[in-house]
């Protein structure tokens, strides 16, 4: 294969190709990440909440619902689908990682085998809206490269704002905290618990139905596309959800997207990988980890 | 195999496949073992990755052995059908074949859609001498004694549309494939060709299995614009490559593939103009129909099944491969594995929807009917470029010329093209 050349188009090309991973992977975590970041759970049926989100919103694409409309039956599928699963499933296992992990991992497995068998073995693909931006010899799609890397930076400001500005938040941060403090100041934790997680579910299935029309083809097993990315993601950015997801994708997709751009989509991927396995070594907490273990040593200094 | 040697390896086989054996419990308790008359395997992926191509297969292999059932069936016997789920997993496979060869004594195997499982089961295969026909077109080269590969070879399928894309379009070419036997080898087939005729390769890329994202590859490919790409990508992730290339308009430089429609019927479940000028080489399409005189195979396979996708290319190859081991079955008198083989090995004709094909004995590979399909604009699919291919490969570049003959030597290995090319 030919690396490319340097170039000012070629280095927009890469530009876009960065954003365009920094999208993925961020839509790809932000739900996994408020799950186990406030819950304590692994989700290892996340891929499958996407797949619901993706789900949700195909069907009534190809039954002729316009496609934002079509995308907001992908976030309801999934939310309910997440409510229904915290009364019955996951309320079990909170701060329970390795039960957790073990129950989601069946939980995919049935979602992903009952999906074979009530809508068969693949949907229609939907095509990717809003064309391409051209460049010199090069093009990149506007969809993939800059509306979903726009929307991936409004969910996390959006996210911040919910878990810091509103009442909603501080009770939900205080119920992670100290659930016996909070309730004995009045909160109603078992409510907060389904809420987060419901945020968390239809998260995941805002991604499915933003990612229905450019995963190509829509299949019961196209969940783990989306598993490798969020769980690394999720390991590098560490236990903070906005900022460790904001800067895990950052980290991550300049080294995928470089890779990938000079040397391939092989190269790409493993130096995702490569990432991972350093950052597991050199930081286990994480990149929010590190920050605020180096904070706590300044200011223990000071 | 004597009566005596059953209970015994049925033994053995409890002992090595207990699990397999539990599971066969949920498959429809088909797995009588031993119970005297013949049994036919099918091993086809009806769920995880693969479940898109290997449904159509299992439904074809079915369809065939009821249509034998329902006349009649066998030297006047009914054949029994033991045909568990592998789910697309390797491991999974390799229980399974070893519980159908010791526990179910298949007749004959009919299993898996790709390479990598072929290569999983094969030692399996080897051990028990099993017979056993792979049908998914495939990268080619394996000469085995009781292997029957039936489906078109990379040879066969890129040979064909290799040449009619550069005499069309331009001898620039530019290489994408799945990075795994059958992408690698496949590559390794257009580089042949291209050195036989003179083509230029501009780049050449494989791309892990699990990859969703071509706008790389795209950029790449816009950078060398080449007149053609050739591609081998495979399964549902690297479908997508298909829409992004319609979302970057590239859709005016045309693709030769040996994979995409013909199994995927990716022009059926993308809209235009994602496989808009991409050009398949094959030897079945469901568009093509039946060929036969008075035949209607697409319609009598979707009152079978009414709720099918799409025929496949390697559905019809697992259809006219059971044909072709009854009839030799019927020849040899026998449900002998060893004397069936013996009888296949004599070449035999068969006609199958696609055309008149011819099984070579020496190779156990067939000659198929090739042909070019086109989709044009709207996915309409139409077939140019018409011509009878053989296991040329096998039969006369191996060995420095000599081929391989089964019927002379015994031998279970796989040629690649660098035994024979500078690749």
């Amino acid at each position: 294969m030919t690396p490319l050349t340097f170039s000012a188009y070629s280095l927009m090309a890469l530009l876009f190709q960065f954003l365009n991973s920094f999208g993925f992977i961020v839509l790809a975590t932000v739900g996994l990440a408020i799950i186990f970041g406030m819950m304590g759970v692994i989700n290892l049926a996340h891929g499958e909440f996407i797949l619901i989100g993706v789900y949700g919103t195909a069907l009534p694409y190809h039954a002729g619902v316009p496609l934002p409309i079509a995308m907001v039956g992908g976030v309801v599928a999934s939310t309910l689908f997440g409510v229904v699963v915290e009364r019955t499933i996951v309320r079990r296992f909170y701060d329970r990682l390795l039960d957790s992990m073990v129950a989601t991992w069946g939980l995919a497995l049935v979602v992903s085998q009952l999906l074979l068998i009530v809508f068969g073995s693949s949907l229609d693909s939907i095509s990717t809206p809003l064309g391409n931006v051209d460049y010199g010899p090069f093009s990149s799609s506007i969809y993939r490269s800059i509306f979903l890397p726009a929307v991936a930076l409004l969910v996390l400001a959006g996210l911040y704002a919910v878990f810091t500005r509103t009442e909603f938040g501080i009770k939900a941060r205080a119920t992670i905290e100290d659930p016996e403090t909070a309730r004995a100041m009045g909160i109603d934790t078992d409510r907060m618990y389904m809420a987060t997680f419901a945020i968390g579910s239809g998260l995941a299935g805002f991604t499915g139905a933003l990612y229905a029309p450019a995963l190509g083809s829509i299949t019961p097993n196209r969940g783990s596309t989306f598993l490798v990315e969020s769980f690394v993601a999720v390991v590098v950015g560490g236990p903070s959800v906005i900022v460790g997801t904001l800067s895990a994708a950052g980290v991550l997709s300049v080294f995928n997207a470089t890779g990938s751009f000079f040397f391939g989509t092989f190269v790409g991927q493993m130096l995702l990988l490569l990432v991972a396995i350093v950052a597991l070594r050199a930081l286990p907490d994480g990149i929010t980890g590190y920050v605020k273990d180096w904070r706590q040593r300044r200011r223990a200094e000071e | 195999m004597t009566h005596e040697s059953i209970p015994r390896r049925s033994v053995l086989a409890s002992g090595a496949t207990a699990l397999g054996i539990s599971v066969a419990g949920c498959s429809g308790g088909s797995g009588s073992g031993g119970g005297g008359g013949p049994t036919v395997g099918i091993l086809e992926d009806r769920s995880g990755n693969f479940q898109l191509n290997g449904t159509s297969k299992w439904q074809a292999t079915r369809l065939a052995l009821e249509e034998i059932n329902e006349n009649g069936g066998l030297l006047g016997e009914e054949i029994e059908i033991v045909d568990p789920d592998p789910q697309s997993d390797n491991s999974r496979y390799q229980e399974l074949t070893e519980q159908l060869i010791l526990q179910d004594d298949v007749d004959a195997l009919w299993a898996g859609y790709s390479s990598a499982t072929r290569e999983a089961i094969r030692p399996i295969i080897n051990e028990n001498e099993q017979l056993y026909f792979y049908t998914t077109q495939y990268e080619g080269g394996v000469c085995d004694n009781t292997i029957f590969p039936v489906g078109a070879t990379a040879r066969q399928q890129l040979g064909i549309v290799t040449p009619y894309l550069a005499d069309e379009f331009g001898d620039d070419i530019y290489i994408i494939a799945a990075d795994y036997n059958f992408g690698q080898l496949s590559g390794d087939w257009v580089n042949v060709l291209a050195q036989e005729n003179g083509y230029n390769i501009v780049g050449e890329e494989y791309i892990p299995l699990d990859e969703t994202d071509f706008s790389s590859v795209i950029n790449r490919i816009q950078s060398e614009d080449p007149d053609f790409i050739m591609s081998m990508l495979v399964g549902a992730n690297h479908e997508n490559f298909y829409d992004q290339r319609a979302t970057n308009d590239l859709e005016n430089i045309p693709i030769g593939t040996s994979t995409a429609m013909a199994q995927g019927h990716e022009h059926i479940r993308y809209d235009p103009p994602a496989l808009t000028n991409v050009y398949a080489g094959v030897s079945y399409m469901e568009e093509l129909g039946d060929l036969r005189d008075g035949e209607n195979f697409v319609d009598a396979f979707y009152e079978r099944w009414p709720d099918a996708n799409y025929l496949n290319q390697e559905a019809q190859n697992n259809y006219f491969s059971v044909y072709l081991w009854a009839d030799a079955v019927e020849e040899a008198g026998t449900f002998d594995q060893q004397e069936v083989i013996s009888v296949l090995e004599e070449g035999r004709d068969i006609s199958a929807p696609s055309g008149d094909l011819t099984l070579d004995g020496a190779t156990h590979h067939m000659e198929h009917e090739m042909r070019v399909a086109r989709a044009d604009e709207n996915h309409e699919i139409s077939f140019t470029n018409n011509e009878r291919i053989g296991p040329s490969f096998l039969r006369e570049e191996v060995e420095g010329g000599d081929g391989c003959d089964l019927r002379e030597e015994d031998k279970t290995t796989q040629y690649v093209p660098s035994d024979v090319y500078d690749v």
